[in-house]
Order: C-alpha cells, then sequence, then structure tokens
C-alpha cells in the first residue's frame, strides 16, 4: 500500500476513528463519507470508538495473505463494537483460546510493512478483554 | 423488451494451461461458440467480454479491444467491444449486459464471453490479485484472505446450525465425482470425504480441497432475439429470468454473515421475471468458490430453507438423480475456477444441459436449468433461469 494511501487513515485505523450519523443514530466503522441509510440528508461526524466489543466469527490462517507470511497461523475474526459496527482484525491469542462471543478489547500494533525498505503500517489489533 | 435466446455456446478445457496465452484461450472459446451456433463474424453487432483482472495476472487492460483484435472483429469491421468486471462475477455481468443490449433491441447477434489466465502469476500473486475482490483497505490490510473470508461464513454456519466439516467435505465429493464425466474439467478424479478432511488446512475451518483451484480458462455465448432463434439452430435455450444484486463489498458490514442477500435478492429478480420458483428449477450451476458458498448459495436460492444446507447435501439431495441436481459441471471446484470465465461457463453448462448434451452428466428430462454466478464474498451476485421453452 502506497505512503499516501495508508497515511490518510492513520488516525482512523490507529485510534478506531469512524463516524457517527446524527440523523439516524447510527455508528460506522470503518469510516464512511455518506450515510448509507440517510444518503443526502445524512450529518455525518466523526466519532471515536472504544474498542470494546465481542467476538462474531474468526478464522485461523494457515495460508497466509501476501507480506503476512511469517506471522502464520494468525487469528482472524470479525469484531463487532459495542456501538453496533463490526470491522475485520487480527485477534491475538492462542487459536485455542479463540471462541464466538468472546469479549475482546483493542491493542496497538504493527500490521505489516511494504518490502524490506518499505513503509511500516500499524493499526488496531484486538486482544481477550 | 424482447425475449432472447442462446443459440451458441462453447467452453474451453479448464486448467493449468502453461503452454497457452490469455488471447488463445479467449479466442477459441469465441470462434468454439460461432461455429456452434454457425454465424460468420460479419453478423455480430457487438460483444461483451467478462475479465476479472487482465491487469493483474497478465498485465494487460484494454481487454474488449484486444479481444476484438484477436477474434479478426476489429480491422475491418470495428465491432464494439466492452469490457465489463464485477470480480468472480464478471462473466455471468457479461451474460446479463449482452441479454439487456439485445433484449433492448440496440443490437440482434451479441457475443458474451468470459476470460482469466491466472496461471501466469505466481499463486501468491493469484492470490493477492482475487483479494482485489473484497475491501482491500479493510479486509485484505488486516490478513484477511478469500479462503478466510468464507471460513469466518463457514464458523459461523456451523454455529448457528449446526453444519458439519463433513457435510462441507461432500459438497467437494459430490463436484469432484460429477466432474469426472465433465470432459473439460480441471480435476477429473474422485475425492473422498476423508482427503478432504485430511487435507491440509488454508483458513480454519476450510480445508485445500474446501477451496476452487486457480485455472485457466474461457467461454462465450451467442445471443440472438427470441423470434429468429431457430434461423440458426434447432435447440435455442431461452432466457427466462436475470436478476442482478449488490451488497457491502466487506463481510463485516453484511446484514447476516451467513446469508449472501445479493445472491437472495438476483434469485428474487430472477425468479419474478421467470415467473417460476425454486421448486420449478431442475438443475442448477451455483456458485461454490468453498465448500460453504455451496451450501448458503442452494439456501439463499430457496432450494432449501437456511440453515438446513449441510443436512440437505449430506441426505444426497443435490447429486445428479437427486431433488435438485447442482453443478454437474463439476462446479468450480473440479471444473475449475477462471474467475471471468464462471459465470459464462455455468450458462454454457445448462445450455449443454437443457439441449440434453451433457452426456454421463444429463438430467433427464431438465426443462429449466439455474446459473448462479457471485463476486467476492457476495458483494454481487447473478442469477440467471434458462428454458427449453421460450
Amino acid at each position: 500500500m502506497s505512503v499516501a494511501r495508508f497515511w490518510r487513515q492513520q488516525v482512523q485505523r490507529y485510534n478506531l476513528v469512524g463516524n457517527h450519523c446524527r440523523n439516524c443514530d447510527e455508528y460506522y466503522y470503518p469510516p464512511r463519507t455518506t450515510c448509507p441509510f440517510c444518503r443526502r440528508n445524512g450529518e455525518m461526524e466523526e466519532y471515536k470508538f472504544s474498542g470494546k466489543g465481542e467476538l462474531v466469527t474468526y478464522t485461523i490462517i494457515h495460508s497466509a495473505a501476501e507480506g503476512f507470511e511469517h506471522q502464520t497461523p494468525y487469528v482472524l475474526g470479525i469484531v463487532k463494537l459495542e456501538e453496533g459496527p463490526r470491522l475485520t482484525s487480527q485477534i491475538i491469542a492462542q487459536p485455542e483460546d479463540v471462541n464466538i462471543g468472546m469479549k475482546v478489547r483493542p491493542v496497538f500494533r504493527k500490521l505489516g510493512e511494504s518490502g524490506d525498505k518499505g513503509m511500516l503500517h500499524y493499526g488496531t489489533k484486538f486482544t481477550p478483554a | 423488451m424482447r425475449d432472447v435466446a442462446i443459440i451458441g455456446s462453447y467452453t474451453t478445457k479448464f486448467g493449468e494451461m502453461w503452454e497457452r496465452s490469455f488471447r488463445d484461450i479467449v479466442v477459441e472459446a469465441g470462434v468454439g461458440a460461432l461455429e456452434d451456433a454457425g454465424v460468420g463474424g460479419e453478423s455480430i453487432d457487438s460483444m461483451f467480454v467478462g475479465n476479472m483482472s487482465g491487469g493483474q495476472f497478465v498485465e494487460q487492460e484494454h481487454i474488449g479491444a484486444l479481444i476484438a483484435d484477436y477474434s479478426g472483429l476489429a480491422a475491418g469491421l470495428h465491432v464494439p467491444s466492452t469490457r465489463v468486471e464485477a470480480a468472480c462475477a464478471s462473466g455471468g455481468l457479461a451474460f446479463r449486459q449482452g441479454i439487456q443490449s439485445v433484449a433492448s433491441g440496440y443490437n440482434d447477434i451479441v457475443v458474451a464471453a468470459g476470460v482469466e489466465k491466472m496461471t501466469d502469476v505466481s499463486s501468491v500473486g493469484a492470490s493477492s490479485a482475487l483479494a482485489a475482490a473484497a475491501d482491500r483497505e479493510w479486509e485484505g490490510m488486516m490478513g484477511a484472505t478469500f479462503p478466510g473470508l468464507y471460513a469466518m461464513i463457514a464458523r459461523m454456519h456451523m454455529q448457528q446450525y449446526g453444519t458439519t466439516s463433513e457435510q462441507l467435505a461432500q459438497v467437494a465429493v459430490k463436484n469432484h465425482k460429477n466432474g469426472t464425466n465433465n470432459p473439460i474439467a480441471q480435476y477429473r478424479n474422485n475425492i473422498t470425504v476423508d482427503k478432504v478432511l485430511n487435507s491440509i488446512m488454508v483458513a480454519d475451518p476450510l480445508h485445500i480441497f474446501d477451496c476452487s483451484p486457480i485455472t485457466d480458462g474461457a467461454a462465450a455465448l451467442v445471443l440472438a432475439p427470441a423470434e429468429d432463434a431457430h434461423k440458426y439452430t434447432d435447440t435455442p435455450i431461452y432466457i427466462k429470468g436475470s436478476g442482478q444484486a449488490s451488497d457491502t463489498i466487506a463481510l463485516h458490514d453484511r446484514r447476516d454473515i451467513t446469508t449472501l442477500d445479493a445472491s437472495v435478492y438476483a434469485a428474487k429478480r430472477a425468479y419474478e421475471m421467470a415467473g417460476i420458483g425454486p421448486d420449478d428449477v431442475d438443475v442448477a450451476e451455483v456458485h461454490d468458490c468453498f465448500t460453504i458458498a455451496e451450501i448458503c448459495a442452494i439456501e439463499d436460492l430457496g432450494f432449501v430453507e437456511k440453515g438446513q444446507g449441510g443436512r440437505f447435501v449430506e441426505e444426497g439431495n443435490t447429486v445428479i438423480g437427486g431433488k435438485i441436481p447442482v453443478n454437474t459441471s463439476g462446479g468450480l471446484k473440479a471444473c475449475g475456477h477462471p474467475v471471468g470465465a464462471t459465470g459464462i461457463k455455468q450458462a454454457a453448462e445448462i445450455v449443454n444441459q437443457l439441449r440434453g448434451e451433457a452426456g454421463k452428466r444429463q438430467v433427464e428430462g431438465a426443462e429449466i436449468g439455474l446459473a448462479h454466478n457471485v463476486g467476492g464474498s457476495g458483494a454481487t451476485a447473478l442469477v440467471h433461469v434458462l428454458g427449453r421453452e421460450r
């Protein structure tokens, strides 16, 4: 991922900043510029999520995505934040300790890097609460 | 709107074709379909080509013109050619675009084709290219892979409905069995449930034998107005219904992670247009990019109640001779999955079935067939209902 592409989402990735629509009171993460329900009538504002949530579903990845080869096996899951939105992230735990419905909390971690001399990518992963 | 018929169909051999190029295979498909229809290049009004990612797989864009050129339809004839893309549903989308252009009266004879050449990059490169069908920034960036996304669907399906790894494996076993009787299939060998369950884990609970392979292949159909179809062929196959729907690009944003709402809506629209229901379908080609995807598909298309898909497979309802034979071609799993070609190949297999030309795979007395094509983890779906009778 190019520097500009990562950099412009840095705040959202590092601090779990998404959106809240004042019109329908829905919360969004990953961030969106337009409320998908209110569309042009929506009033989006930035919102920082607590990051507390629970695990909706998960998998243990043995065959890694490009750039994640040295992390296998890693746990990838869908987390439902307490405000409602769901997101995809890694769960830092032993695979046998992970189960659907478990409470999780956010942690700041390195996600990966662009090659040997490229930029390091950081972001939010989750760990059992 | 005019009724539309398929008057020609051709699918290349699917597999790892090191010796053949992108343009070789797609030209073979196009020429084969025109031969089957008995029409020449000068009759073609327009072409639609489904291709997910020539750019990533063979570093080639501008696919529409390339294919027209190498088919002999560019210089001299200057036939308009349009590439369409909806990830793994690119073929189904090309089919629908072709149908719409004939139905509207804008064109008479149209070629709808699909192609992907996936083996010119490493398997890591191919996986990376495929990841672009999901949300690159909020799924891929976190380490999600395609098998990983479907594995999360599978785990939730297991948790909610009691679906088992054995039931998933039975989908692969059945599709391999069908593949043994399909001359164009990538894999023509039988496998067992044990073989699937003992194969390496890719993304728990999905093993390598739960996943469709990386494949080269192309397919093409020739479309014409229904009223003219008998001028070209004694066995036209009619398009009864066509449905397309979208959903969120990321799996985490779906209403229900175990339901592909895009499939539900595309099916609803296609059934309504055809004036039929799921019980009227005699044979179906569904999008089994992973074994769990076939189970979700038979539920989302209405062949079985939500959550009962695993049991339905286990009871043998989806085999040839069962209640609703599914993926007689071998499906994506055994026939192979050249992503842009799959949607056209599915329709071509239904054409084989409805013409009565499917050999040992023939579903006796098939009158109505369905083709179901999905893009990404369910962000696009297309459903087509085809019939022997207008």
